[in-house]
């Protein structure tokens, strides 16, 4: 059975299942499936089932529950979770234990949701495979033997393999968006600033968005509910008004303008893939939407653009890790040799790469060309929305170039890795919103993504797009 | 070639990073990779182009930056100090950067 809010809250109203049984019933079967996919890295139990109590309480006195009220939850290793070990996937947080919840962690439990443990990741959100994870790859629940995508990996295959009704990933170039697609559930990233980033352990601060992965875009329009709005300790969380997503989408579709950018179409794209999104685009049609053919000519520049920001950023984010307020210490001959032997020892392959990469974009005599380059190169990408959003409601693009390929076969080529973020980072670099939807299959088994962008706070407009197309068979293309 | 062996190097020095023999190698040969494939911004004229440094407007987050500065307790340093390699409370330890002249 596929697992959602609405069966979950009806299970527990009808007493047929106590919130206690619930977790449990979610904890055995982790315990048999989760050796073979490592999609958790730690469980909660205690704090679950304190929270599977309080509901308990709440059904046995009669009263109604709360939003996410008993829903079984997975959150992402890069968010903090008070009293439970967050490792980001790397090796110098191995024994970190947050002293506070995110934000969105707390609100998920202020609405009844109950907390079931971290998921595998990249090390700090940087990967698109899961494969750059101290802990191992996450195994794709609908092909053991190819990636779930990345960089929230274990948050895709948690909820599309039913140990979780939903999770939250982050994205900061696809992150949530791309292991949707590649395991064949909805994913979304909301607006830049629309979810406060307290608690979430820095990547890349300007690209940085946590957000909802679950079993149906109505999951994911609840969970967003739950987590959007502003918050004083993030001060890029912005005052723009939450609407009720949950009756946004249920409002129609026909007659809405559909942006098709042909400079997402171009090349690259795996034969299968584009099939299905045409098709998807086709169904889109049916449901009364307008193709609107538009150019967002600054398309092929982003990659380039978005790995100069990200590791700029990341390279002084990652400048804490020090050895000397939490995590990882190796003694050296001096405070900088401890600084040095322990970010040696404690950091993987990729971030070594990308701190290596960011601190030398911006270095003196390389800023101007490199990161501001790339800084004024995202001003232009930005501009390719604002422009294409006069004249659509939404753009339709493929999610990834290629569905969920196997373990171990990008590994040794970063850039080819890179090149495989080329439909999300250009909403990243934008800070609109964007949600994956699965738009058939290739193979016969391997999902395919449809993304939706939408202008920035429009989240409204792409998550009616995402329900009506998913409400008219778009999995099944 | 983009970048050398020196700059890698150097660079390592300035993020405080060790790295292996190996590592500067491959991480040179794969940085230049990439620094290569990034060079193609430079097909873009941007010279009147404002850099963006973030996405949102003053508007959308205008109290952000003016709220009250009211001091709020949280009461966590216990914990927050459990999580340090040598806490000696208050405080953290570090290896000892300052030698007394005279020693």
């Amino acid at each position: 059975m596929t697992w959602t809010i609405e069966n979950v809250k009806e299970g527990l109203t009808a007493k047929k299942i106590s919130a206690r049984e619930l977790v449990a019933d979610f904890y055995e079967r982790i315990e048999a499936r989760n050796a073979e996919l490592n999609a958790y890295l730690a469980l909660a139990p205690e704090r679950a089932y304190a929270q599977a109590d309080k509901i308990d309480a709440l059904l046995a006195a009669g009263k109604p529950l709360p939003a996410l009220g008993g829903v079984p939850v997975a959150i992402k290793d890069v968010i903090s979770t008070r009293g439970t070990v967050s490792t980001c996937g790397s090796k110098i947080l191995q024994n970190y234990v947050p002293p506070y919840d995110a934000t969105a962690v707390a609100r998920l439990e202020e609405a009844g949701a109950i907390i079931l443990g971290k998921t595998n990741c990249d090390e700090f959100a940087m990967g698109s495979s899961n494969e750059n994870s101290a802990y191992g790859p996450v195994k794709n629940p609908i092909a053991l033997d190819r990636v779930p995508g990345g960089s929230s990996g274990g948050s895709a295959a948690v909820v599309a393999a039913g140990l979780a009704v939903a999770s939250l990933g982050t994205d900061t170039g696809g992150s949530i968006r791309q292991p949707g697609a590649l395991c064949g559930i909805p994913a979304m990233m909301g607006s830049y600033g629309r979810v406060s980033r307290y608690g979430l352990i820095a990547f890349a601060s300007s690209l940085d968005r946590i957000g909802p992965l679950a079993n149906s875009v109505k999951d994911v329009a609840a969970v967003l509910q739950t987590i959007a709005g502003r918050d004083p300790n993030d001060s890029t969380s912005t005052t723009a008004p939450v609407p009720v997503y949950t009756e946004e989408i249920t409002k129609p579709v026909k007659g809405m303008r559909i942006g098709i950018p042909r400079d997402y179409f171009a090349e690259g794209m795996d034969s299968g893939v584009r099939d299905k999104v045409e098709k998807g685009i086709e169904l889109l049609k049916k449901l009364g939407c307008q193709p609107v053919d538009i150019r967002m000519p600054h398309t092929d520049y982003a990659i380039a653009a978005y790995y100069i920001i990200a590791t700029a950023e990341a390279s002084s984010n990652l400048a804490r890790y020090d050895g000397v307020r939490f995590g990882l210490r190796v003694e050296g001959d001096s405070l900088i040799g401890m600084y040095r032997k322990t970010r040696g020892a404690g950091f993987g392959a990729e971030v070594k790469r990308r701190i290596v990469l960011g601190t030398y974009v911006l270095s003196a005599g390389y800023y101007d060309a490199y990161y501001l380059k790339g800084q004024k190169v995202r001003a232009l990408i930005a501009r390719d929305f604002r422009e294409a959003f006069q004249r659509v409601d939404a753009i339709v693009t493929p999610t990834s170039p290629i569905p969920a390929f196997k373990l171990g076969e990008k590994t040794d080529d970063p850039l080819q890795m890179y090149l495989a973020d080329i439909y999300t980072v250009t909403g990243s670099l934008a800070g609109v919103p964007g949600i994956s939807v699965p738009c058939g299959k290739v193979c016969g088994t391997l999902p395919v993504g449809l993304q939706l962008f939408g202008p920035a706070f429009g989240e409204s407009a792409i998550l009616r797009l995402a329900h009506a197309f998913e409400q008219a068979g778009g999995a099944e293309l | 070639m983009k970048i050398s062996r020196e700059e890698v190097v150097r660079v390592a020095e300035l993020a405080y990073l060790e790295l292996s023999e190996t590592e500067l190698e491959t991480y040179r040969a794969q940085i230049d990779e990439i620094l290569e494939y990034i060079g193609k911004l430079n097909e873009l004229d941007t010279a009147h182009v404002e850099p963006m440094a973030q996405v949102l407007t003053d508007d959308q987050t205008a109290d952000a930056t003016l709220r009250e500065d009211t001091v709020v307790p949280c009461g966590i340093a216990t914990e927050v100090l459990k999580q340090a390699p040598d806490p000696e409370p208050p405080f953290f330890r570090v290896p000892k950067v300052i030698e007394r002249s005279g020693e």
